[in-house]
């Protein structure tokens, strides 16, 4: 061999490899890990195959009315996946059957490749790795900002545990930076029920992340908060993509636009769009919808 | 996390009691263990200083009222669950105290028998099976916590799973102590029927009628409701006591947090019922008496009258509501006793409206103190 072809051949490897490592970030198929010979380790999310949470063909319904009908969906790790929608789509639904909530009729809905969420209870899809923000701020009032961030500290649950529960110091440094993180800390004794709606807003945000989730839910997560809070809450967001996976529910395009890379539309109860924002805001479908053409 | 470097300063776990808690503390125990008994025994009838027989026979069983407002609180102040059967369990105490007390009876009864009198008077032979523990005072102490510890965790457990909440779990525990009434009334269950268990003589073969054994229960009770409210204590300011406080003010956020709230629930509802048993076990040797009448709905109502007049989710707001209304009460049924059940209905009615924080929050409100 000459070696130019040499040279050729090296560079030919370099580029394929370059191309690999530039598509990883869209979807990898596994390849030789995620054969079958791997060890799945129970409790643990397995994302061989580069998907997070997989929803197939649920569907529920409340006295008849579909709020969700066949709903396919996934999510690999580390994205941060918008979905947007008008009211009633099935979005606040969809995360209560990913929660545990709420039950549905029919479907499968995987959290990693091993995990059948719908086993599960709440509080254990909650420890499995799954956090949640409502819609409407969820604190607990009466409790004070750090008691609150402790109380969604990793850490074990149980009544035993909780009796005996003292905050060591690699707990309280994690506890101090996401203060710091959701801008709270001179709040740190304040009754939370004090708090002003975009503050709880982000204690609540910062109790997701107390509990170190792997997926974070985020129904409506800048709602009333002002735009100096909402920008800071799109940069704490793009901070976390990569690290774990977010589904963002939003009504705010702008904030949207900050974050997003893929927008999912939901409509009546199924996907009716996918892709960048720019792509489903030029969708035909969309539009009707959202129009009422 | 790239954000500028602030030095956050976190609260410390601050004591069990602050130190004035400790003097307030200090001082009770001293009034209870010290004070009473010197008053009452030592010094003579003619004194001024004199406690009467009658006022340590009142506050012992207010005392006792007030570890019953307390177990409520914890319950129903700080959890959120209001029980309107707590009675039931302070009963059971009772019961269980009460049969040990029948048995200290031996032959001294009106039927000179082994048996209590009612069973001589029912033509019974041998005693029915549950009463077999019941000459064994050890037995009878690890049974008052075990009889309302066991029935309120079976209740609670099937009842929390279900996840009843709200108005319908206070009618559910209306209906629990109201059908134990019932099932008490009936002479076949072995429990004396609607006269209950009285004429009791001794405890542990002493004498009940004494000054000095009134006084050993007086100091009893007492320490036990000091012992109480410290656990209490403990228990609120754990990680535990939280938890409870965050199920009252917002369950779902603490089931998706990743707490089971039935663990939660099922536990403090079994501390709630055993600590009111306790108490319905001293109450009825103070008394000499206990019947299905201890059970009846409005019981179990008064008791959460108490923890609401004196403050809800404060620990000393039970216990002074329990003297509030109960000193109240003893005045009220000598002086207008047919105005009584009126006073307490307007009473809660009053405290609903304008002090939902109770008298302790009133008294915090008029200190400027805030939280």
């Amino acid at each position: 061999m000459t070696p130019d072809l040499l040279e050729q051949g090296a560079r030919r490897i370099q580029e394929r490899q370059a191309a690999l490592d530039a598509n990883k970030s869209n979807t990898e198929s596994g390849g030789r890990s995620a054969s079958g010979s791997r060890i799945a380790t129970p409790g643990e999310v397995d994302v061989t195959h580069g998907r997070i949470l997989y929803l197939e063909d649920v569907s529920v319904s409340f006295d008849g009315f579909k709020a969700i009908n066949k709903l396919s969906l996934d999510i690999a790790p580390g994205e941060l996946r918008c979905i947007i929608g008008p009211n009633g789509a099935g979005k606040t639904t969809m995360m209560d059957i990913i929660t545990g909530k709420t039950r549905p009729d029919e479907g499968t809905v995987f959290f990693g490749s091993t995990i059948d969420l719908l086993r599960y209870k709440e509080a254990e899809i909650a420890q499995l790795g799954i956090g949640r923000k409502f819609q409407k701020p969820t604190v607990f009032e009466h409790l004070t900002v750090f008691e609150n961030l402790e109380l969604a500290l990793k850490t074990n649950k149980g009544v035993k545990a909780s009796l005996f529960f003292r905050l060591d110091s690699l707990q309280s440094d994690r506890l101090a930076d996401i203060l710091v993180t959701i801008h709270l800390a001179d709040s740190v004794n304040r009754m939370a029920g004090n708090l002003s709606h975009g503050q709880k807003q982000w204690l609540e945000i910062g109790m997701l992340l107390m509990q170190d989730p792997k997926l974070l839910l985020l129904d409506e997560p800048v709602a009333g908060m002002t735009d100096e809070e909402t920008a800071r809450t799109a940069e704490l967001f793009l901070t976390l993509k990569g690290k774990h996976s977010l589904m963002v529910v939003e009504h705010d395009m702008s904030f949207i636009r900050t974050i997003s890379e893929i927008v999912t539309v939901l409509c009546d109860g199924s996907v009716l769009a996918q892709g960048t924002l720019d792509e489903v805001q030029a969708n035909e479908k969309v539009i009707e919808v959202y129009l009422g053409r | 996390m790239s954000h500028p470097t602030t030095t956050v300063v976190l609260p410390t776990k601050g004591p069990l009691l602050t130190r004035t808690g400790w003097s307030v503390f200090m001082m009770a125990l001293i009034a209870v263990c010290a004070v009473a008994p010197v008053l009452n025994l030592w010094v003579p009838d003619s004194s001024m200083f004199h406690m009467s027989t009658y006022a340590v026979a009142l506050l012992g069983k207010i005392m006792c009222y007030a570890i019953a407002a307390l177990a409520m609180d914890l319950i129903w102040g700080y959890t959120g669950i209001l029980s309107l059967g707590h009675g039931l369990f302070f009963a059971l105490g009772g019961y269980v105290m009460g049969m040990y007390l029948m048995r200290q009876i031996g032959r001294d009864g009106n039927y000179k028998s082994d048996l209590p009198d009612f069973m001589v008077f029912l033509d019974w032979k041998t005693l029915p099976w549950h009463w077999t523990f019941s000459d064994s005072f050890a037995a009878t102490l690890l049974l008052i916590v075990l009889v309302p510890g066991v029935v309120a965790f079976v209740f609670g457990f099937f009842a929390f799973r279900s996840r009843i909440k709200g108005v319908y779990f206070s009618i559910i525990t209306q209906a629990m102590t109201f059908a134990a009434m019932l099932l008490f009334f009936r002479n076949e269950t072995g429990f004396g029927g609607n006269n209950g268990f009285t004429d009791f003589k001794r405890i542990l073969n002493i004498p009940l009628a004494t000054p000095s054994m009134r006084m050993t229960l007086f100091v009893m009770t007492g320490l036990t409701l000091l012992g109480f409210f410290l656990f209490a204590k403990w228990l609120v300011g754990s990680k535990f006591g939280r938890v409870l406080q965050a199920i009252r003010d917002a369950e779902t956020r603490v089931m998706f947090s990743g707490y089971n709230p039935l663990g939660y629930k099922l536990a403090i509802w079994v501390i709630s019922a055993v600590m009111c048993g306790v108490a319905g076990a001293l109450y009825v040797p103070q008394v000499g008496i206990i019947n299905p009448g201890e059970m009846s709905p409005a019981n179990s109502i008064e008791i959460a009258i108490w923890a609401a007049v004196g403050g809800r989710a404060s620990l000393i707001g039970p216990i002074v509501g329990a003297f509030i209304v109960n000193g109240a009460k003893s005045w009220l049924t000598v002086a207008y006793p047919e105005y009584w059940l009126y006073f307490l209905g307007l009473l809660f009615i009053g405290v609903t409206l304008f002090l939902p924080a109770g008298v302790v929050g009133l008294v915090k409100k008029l200190r400027g103190g805030d939280k």
